[in-house]
């Protein structure tokens, strides 16, 4: 029994069939990438996990509480958090402040609302700030406008402030898209950081088979809406059906 | 010192000198001097100044930290004066029930307008409490009228109950607003050399409030509130897979805003007990508008500098004649006196409404931050020619977002 479980998952939209009876079981503690050509619904895939979109059919459960109904901040108040194809940060706050309204809204785990302190006064919240920029090489950046961050650093930045949080399950759309290799590799790296220092489990929306192929444990291959092979990395690469249906046009 | 960094206390205690100072520092020309119409140290004007100040301080804690824009604000104000105005009526000339009141009753009204309207964002939103400000406003004019008084207004009369008064002095006058016996109107007036300066017993009233809602501001400002709000307004995707709803922020933003209006709302009429339907008109919202915009939203003394400065255009731009100006032309020629005053004309007296708007979109266009981001600008120009301190270089070590300054 993994950690999250999509079992019979469809969704419509109108005539197109996005999802069709979508079954993957992802375990708890590993990295598990789905990839499939454009269009195949991944992206779909991870709306219905987030709470953005509700399946025609199916379920989604996580740690055995189903996902369904819920909005998505209670999804991540359950410890499911969120990376954006867009790295999504608060742009017109410090890099330091968009640490600190994760750790506030977190905090005993209650997201209660805060109105009487003053952020100073807060020495706990903002010790595990400095240590939270500080583990993804940040700090001397604490002061700076976030949205006039290097899209590498954005992303990074995202991840801290995931990460902040402790989430269980870390789902990532696509976070290396868009990037210069340099920075590819180096989110590759900070990703395999996280996956060996902490109790995560991680699952990868990706295009990019070089950080699938350095990252992931399990991959599932997805095409026109559905499943086609779930298969260890090296496996997966040998497959003649994955070649047809994804790597063949590729070479 | 009261939660605040040591940089806050000084600048609240600039803004409670500058506060208190007021009739004296608005009182710079002589009384017989031709500049004195620019005079605006009496008591009406000040008063105006601090309530209108309260107004824009509780409207930018929604605007400028949610970026919701708010078109019906005045409702509240409106819904503040009409509770005071009943509480005179009914209970007893002292301020402070009233301003309660005043308080409670809006704060009621705001819950449920910014619960509704806060189900959209963006341009839906300002439509929304458009629309129900202006609702409130045809009610208090319509159906409400025995409660509002419809167009003649709410006023107080000498057959009023007043349970903890009496309903007429003994002169038979109606009685006074009063703050455990001390007159809202009374005055000490103090004339020294050519000035002459007034210290009016409800000026003073209006701006104890004032600073203390002005702390209240700033803490909120401070808290992890007021940064959870400003989350809100830049990025709502990421506040909800933060694990957070957005909405009870906004909805408490728009339920603390409201209660400044009702508080203003409020000591407009403990300055001058009566209340009128106009105060709600949608014009009164989108004077707060522009009063915080001009001044600069999110900022904390913007929407205050924002209030001080239309106010005083309403007040004494507008009371600039075709005399006047013929007065101050006089030294010219004739006819090219004429010819002057004819020019300026249209943007004085009742005009005063030209030159506010010309104003206002200059503001707009050249300083978006408004006139605090103004003060910046000159203070930097200053202040970065004298000494380079390599900590403020700007490229290696930028400075803090200038969001929230003051």
């Amino acid at each position: 029994m993994g950690i999250l479980e999509i079992k019979g998952v469809s969704k419509r939209f109108g005539g197109l069939k996005a999802l069709d009876d979508v079954n993957i079981s992802i375990a708890e503690n590993s990295v598990h990438a789905i990839i499939g050509p454009n269009g195949a619904g991944k992206s779909t895939l991870l709306n219905v996990l987030v709470g953005k979109l509700v399946p025609d059919a199916g379920s989604v459960t996580f740690e055995n509480q189903s996902l369904l109904g819920r909005k998505p901040y209670e999804i991540n108040q359950l410890g499911v958090a969120r990376v954006f194809q867009t790295p999504e940060i608060f742009g017109d706050l410090s890099v330091f402040e968009n640490m600190l309204v994760p750790l506030f809204a977190h905090r005993d785990g209650t997201f209660r609302m805060h109105a009487y302190e003053t952020i100073a006064a807060e020495r706990d919240i903002v010790a595990a700030a400095e240590a939270m920029l500080d583990e993804v090489n940040m700090l001397e950046k604490r002061d700076m406008h976030a949205a006039s961050l290097s899209r590498g650093d954005k992303r990074r930045l995202e991840m801290a402030m995931c990460l902040s949080q402790e989430p269980k399950l870390l789902l990532l759309d696509e976070p290396t898209a868009g990037m210069a290799r340099a920075d590819t590799n180096n989110t590759i790296d900070l990703l395999k950081q996280i996956r060996d220092k902490r109790d995560i489990t991680m699952a990868i929306i990706e295009h990019d088979m070089h950080v699938v192929f350095s990252l992931a444990e399990r991959v599932t291959v997805m095409a026109q809406g559905t499943p086609l092979v779930e298969d260890a990395p090296e496996r997966i690469k040998g497959n003649p059906k994955v070649q047809e249906a994804y790597l063949g046009g590729h070479g | 010192m009261l939660g605040l960094s040591r940089k806050d206390t000084s600048f609240l205690l600039i803004v409670i000198f500058l506060t208190l100072a007021t009739p004296l520092l608005l009182q710079p020309f002589p009384e017989d001097s031709a500049l004195a119409q620019f005079n605006a140290g009496y008591p009406d004007l000040m008063q105006r100044f601090a309530i209108f100040g309260i107004f824009a301080i509780g409207f930018n804690i929604l605007f400028g930290l949610t970026g919701y824009l708010s078109f019906g604000h005045a409702a509240f104000l409106g819904v503040g004066s009409y509770s005071a105005v009943w509480m005179f009526k009914l209970l007893t000339m002292n301020v402070i029930p009233a301003l309660i009141l005043a308080v409670i009753v809006s704060g009621l009204f705001a819950l449920l307008i910014g619960y509704v309207s806060l189900r959209r964002s963006g341009i839906y939103f300002s439509i929304l409490t458009l629309a129900f400000a202006q609702m409130m406003f045809a009610l208090a004019y319509s159906v409400l009228t025995p409660i509002t008084g419809g167009e003649t207004g709410l006023q107080l009369s000498l057959n009023d109950p007043r349970i903890l008064g009496v309903s007429q002095t003994p002169e038979g006058n109606i009685p006074v607003p009063h703050l455990f016996g001390l007159e809202m109107r009374d005055s000490v007036q103090w004339a020294v050399g050519g000035w002459e300066f007034t210290f009016n017993a409800g000026y003073y009233f209006c701006a104890v409030i004032a600073i203390l809602v002005f702390y209240l501001s700033m803490r909120i400002f401070r808290s992890p509130f007021g940064m959870m709000l400003r989350a809100v307004k830049t990025n709502q995707t990421r506040m909800n897979y933060t694990g957070l709803n957005p909405r009870p922020y906004t909805l408490a933003a728009f339920v603390i805003s409201g209660m400044y209006a009702g508080l203003a709302g409020g000591l407009m009429a403990a300055m001058d007990p009566l209340a009128g339907a106009e105060r709600m008109q949608w014009t009164a919202s989108g004077e707060v508008v522009l009063m915080t915009i001009l001044g600069g939203a999110g900022t904390l003394m913007g929407p205050v500098l924002g209030a001080g400065f239309i106010k005083y255009f309403e007040n004494i731009f507008s009371k600039i004649n075709d005399n006047v100006l013929h007065a101050w032309f006089a030294f010219l020629p004739d006819g090219l006196e004429d010819v002057v005053v004819a020019i300026i004309h249209p943007f004085v007296g009742k005009g005063w409404h030209l030159t506010l708007g010309i104003l206002f979109m200059l503001v707009v266009i050249f300083l978006p931050g408004g006139l605090v981001e103004g003060y910046r600008r000159l203070t930097r120009a200053f202040r970065r020619t004298p000494r380079p301190d390599p900590r403020r270089d700007p490229e290696h070590h930028p400075g803090p977002v200038p969001h929230v300054g003051e």
